[in-house]
């Protein structure tokens, strides 16, 4: 439990429909997951927002530092040979 | 945390080069000490708005006109504090916790907005809020979900889009009661009599004696100054008024074509600062409320914790 707070804080994730992921919605407070769960039902799907959530710790994430932008993640340039487009021969080819 | 901020060149460096493209600071980012402050200033009064927001229309809810009315507001106000939920948790990424929240609105040392220490005196209320107030916090909200920090204009983009119901159930209240008996139509009248100006003022105080504009503006926060919106707010309700049938009680009203914006009546600007400073009509009552409610509620926190920690610690028996 956090400094002083009486409930601890969760990162609620919702999905919004069968077939794709679920996403941050954003945060609240409460004693533990059961009523985690109730309160992202009530506070992020008033309007039929989603068909699943889940809630995470806050304190359970870990998160890149942003200030090493740069050095974590790996530069794109001169690797345009990663996408498709980079191969040019093959314009016109069906199917390709 | 913000106070003993070190110097950082490159970490202002990255700050004025993310707002100069006009793209969004994320809660790690190192920011100045000032713009966190206005972020929090700014967030924490917007959540405790919605807050306190909850009390005028909740006097109505046992006594609204009928069961698709009540379940009406019952929504509104369970929206109004899903918003408060959103911009605490919002600000809470700042480094700010809920509870030093919590305390500085209890104590008196945390504004929200003033409109909310009016009181609700008719059913007509709930429409004149709905329309003019609502319709004044759309008008300031939607440049917000374009404001420089993500977690902030994230919030906002989920209340703007709740708030449009908000604001069109209370024209339909308004509607209905101007387009029924002449006593109905002179209680809708005397609403928007009573909203105009407090709502108009919901703006903030004009650019010139609004010292946190001109700053907020440069930090991409705000993005329209407190009088151009104010202006364009005044041109939407002067167009919906002629719908309702009502008046504005502002005979200055026009569009004034050198300018190309509205012009209205002089506001009482005393009144606001009245009010701002705690002697409005209503503050002494919405704050002991305020107060009661959390102090009624602290049962229900601690043993909601403490059955937390139990359930947390058998757990923990079981695993061992």
């Amino acid at each position: 439990m956090g400094t002083g707070e009486v409930w601890p804080l969760w990162e609620v994730f919702v999905r919004s429909n069968r077939g794709l992921s679920h996403v941050h919605a954003g945060s609240l407070h409460a004693p533990d997951s059961a009523m985690a769960l109730r309160n992202a039902r009530d506070l992020y799907t008033r309007r039929n927002e989603g068909v699943s959530i889940w809630v995470v710790p806050s304190d359970a994430i870990a998160a890149s530092d942003p200030d090493s932008k740069g050095s974590f993640f790996e530069s794109p340039q001169g690797k345009d040979y990663r996408h498709a487009t980079y191969y040019v021969k093959s314009e016109g080819v069906k199917h390709l | 945390m913000a106070e003993n901020q070190p110097v950082d060149d490159a970490g202002q460096a990255n700050f004025d080069a993310v707002i100069a493209k006009d793209s969004r600071i994320e809660p790690k980012d190192w920011m100045p000490a000032d713009y966190r402050h206005a972020l929090v200033r700014q967030m924490s009064q917007h959540a405790h708005s919605e807050i306190i927001g909850m009390q005028p229309e909740a006097n109505w809810i046992t006594r609204a006109p009928s069961l698709k009315r009540k379940a009406i507001l019952m929504a509104k106000v369970q929206d109004e504090a899903g918003h408060g939920l959103y911009l605490y948790s919002a600000t809470e990424t700042l480094g700010t916790t809920r509870d030093e929240m919590t305390e500085a609105l209890l104590a008196g040392k945390a504004r929200y907005s003033s409109i909310f220490n009016y009181p609700t005196v008719s059913w007509a209320d709930m429409g004149a809020i709905g329309w003019m107030v609502d319709g004044a916090a759309i008008t300031n909200q939607v440049p917000l979900c374009r404001a420089s920090y993500g977690p902030y204009a994230r919030a906002m983009v989920r209340i703007c889009k709740e708030e449009s119901f908000h604001q069109r159930q209370g024209f339909e209240i308004l509607l209905e009661l101007s387009h029924g008996t002449p006593g109905q139509k002179a209680m809708a009248q005397d609403a928007v009599n009573r909203w105009y100006a407090p709502s108009l003022m919901m703006f903030g105080p004009p650019d010139a004696d609004s010292p946190n504009t001109s700053k907020s503006m440069a930090w991409n926060i705000k993005r329209f100054g407190n009088d151009e919106l104010r202006s364009r707010f005044v041109g939407m309700l002067a167009e919906q008024v002629k719908v309702l049938e009502l008046e504005l009680p502002d005979p200055d009203i026009r569009f004034n074509e050198d300018t190309k914006s509205w012009d209205y009546g002089p506001l009482d600007w005393a009144e606001f600062k009245e009010v701002l400073a705690g002697r409005g009509p209503c503050n002494a009552q919405r704050m002991e409320r305020r107060r009661a409610a959390h102090d009624d509620g602290a049962w229900v926190r601690e043993a909601a914790a403490a059955y937390a920690a139990k359930q947390s610690a058998s757990n923990d028996r079981e695993a061992a």
